[in-house]
């Protein structure tokens, strides 16, 4: 049965996707100029109801979308904006865990570690020793 | 338990990818409210820190401490860290009762002599010692015998650190805080009713990382979390500067969310996370939820003139509140301040710690 009661949401304004977006923008010329990355943890950063799927809204979605699945799923998709990308975490139970928006070429997490692809060397090796 | 097993080591072991452990410690220097340009630092650390003991007592309290902590589902990054603590000693959740509990806490205490944390919920009654006990010993005696070879001290929630609702008047237990009674330990107080699960966390996860205890306020919380208030980062902030508020919890200001400072929202004066962490997973908090703060997190919260009442016409009163803060100052005394801030300051020195810089000085060498 649908409520009656209706609840007005929408209309609030923190002010804060405008420098939020100036924060970006002065990133993604640092990462250009200097070859530096940043990250920016959106959980730190007060926001109004509605404000965040505003923001995810303006920075629209790429051409690259990658899931990961390290304790839980893990969201990373470049926004229409190249080199800004957004990494959302999850737990197990699908649980946000964290919220960042990354300016960087590559997002760190996904780069493979060289101390995991020395232990798949090892690993190919020994299989091949069986074959 | 076993605690020789460097953290990164003990994940690996239990499954948790290296790519995972990166998640981690993402995850882990967000919700210790560290800048993310610390993650490749914190890696490090936590890749080879020891899992410290952890012996937790709960005193006069509701449990609802512990509740918040274990109600995070797991698995959590919380619930990581609490894999990757020895909890030795938590009277609810271990399986132990009677003398065995007690033994364990024993146990714990003499193989982490100097070394173990105490976490502590619950006020401490000085009253009638029988109004609270464990095992037939009182919370005070408990508290005093525990606290002698703790590295340090987590008071978690607003009873432990300042008294919370049994100090609330007119007092019948003679409750009191931690640290009115444990002057020669560092002490971190971790307020809240309850305090936000991933601040509990938060203080651990430092104390694992940098082993030493966050930077302090002056009511001894960690400014990480509690370093702004609540109106300062609450999404309303900018209808109280246009001095737009709600007058009633159903008028047009209410269902427009304009700023709850008239129904008698306290956030002008609560230091806390709650407007940007916020509680259940992120989703909200109570003032989102169209009900002003209750200052939770601040010493006498519960008498501080009435939950509707707006700030401005408080009716607390000021003059017992003053005097009350010089006597409990008095009785301390200046000789045993100066004793207790030398013995306090050597055991944080007996502690080998690393700091911010130093880890981001390690990291760039």
């Amino acid at each position: 049965m649908e409520s009656s009661l209706k609840v007005e949401i929408g209309g609030y304004h923190s002010g804060n996707i405008p420098p939020l977006l100036h924060e970006i923008r002065h990133a993604l010329r640092n990462l250009l100029d200097n070859g530096e990355t940043t990250t920016i943890d959106l959980r730190g950063l007060p926001m109004a109801p509605g404000e965040q799927q505003q923001l995810l809204e303006i920075l629209g979605k790429g051409e690259v979308s990658v899931q990961l699945d390290a304790l839980g799923k893990s969201e990373i998709t470049e926004s229409s904006y190249a080199g800004v990308w957004l990494i959302i975490h999850y737990n197990n139970n699908g649980e946000v865990m964290g919220k960042f928006i990354e300016i960087t070429r590559m997002p760190a997490i996904l780069e493979t570690r060289t101390a995991d692809m020395e232990e798949s060397l090892a690993a190919l090796q020994m299989r091949l020793e069986e074959i | 338990m076993n605690n020789d097993k460097p953290l990164g080591q003990a994940l690996r072991e239990q499954g948790v990818s290296r790519r995972g452990f990166l998640k981690f410690c993402a995850t882990t220097a967000s919700l210790m409210a560290l800048p993310p340009s610390m993650v490749p630092a914190i890696a490090k650390a936590l890749e080879s820190a020891r899992r410290p003991s952890v012996i937790w007592l709960s005193f006069q309290e509701c449990t609802g401490c512990t509740e918040s902590l274990t109600r995070s589902h797991a698995p959590t990054v919380e619930g990581l860290i609490f894999d990757n603590i020895s909890l030795d000693y938590h009277h609810t959740l271990q399986a132990a009762a009677g003398h065995a509990a007690e033994a364990a806490r024993e146990a714990a205490m003499e193989e982490n002599k100097g070394k173990y944390l105490l976490v502590v919920d619950g006020s401490i009654p000085l009253g009638n010692p029988g109004y609270s006990t464990i095992a037939g010993i009182s919370n005070l005696e408990m508290l005093k015998e525990v606290a002698e070879h703790a590295a340090a001290i987590i008071a978690v929630g607003t009873c432990a650190a300042y008294g919370g609702l049994p100090h609330a008047n007119p007092n019948p237990t003679g409750a009191v805080s931690v640290e009115e009674i444990i002057k020669d330990k560092p002490i971190v107080n971790v307020p809240g009713c309850p305090p936000i699960p991933v601040v509990i966390t938060g203080v651990l996860a430092h104390f694992l990382t940098f082993g030493k205890l966050p930077e302090l306020d002056h009511l001894g919380r960690p400014l990480a979390f509690y370093g702004n208030n609540i109106h300062d980062r609450c999404y309303r902030r900018p209808f109280y500067d246009k001095g737009l508020f709600a007058n009633t919890f159903d008028d047009e200001g209410a269902r427009k969310g304009w700023c709850l400072f008239k129904l008698g929202c306290k956030g002008p004066v609560t230091y806390n996370a709650c407007a940007t962490t916020k509680w259940n997973d992120g989703t909200s908090f109570p003032i989102e939820a169209g009900h002003g703060c209750l200052g939770c997190s601040e010493p006498n919260f519960w008498d501080m003139g009435g939950f509707y009442n707006a700030l401005s016409e408080s009716t607390m009163d000021l003059s017992r509140t003053a005097a009350v803060g010089i006597a409990a100052g008095a009785v301390a005394g200046a000789a045993s301040g100066l004793l207790n801030r030398r013995k306090k300051s050597q055991a944080v020195a007996a502690h080998e710690t690393v700091t911010v810089n130093d880890l981001q000085r390690e990291e760039k060498s």
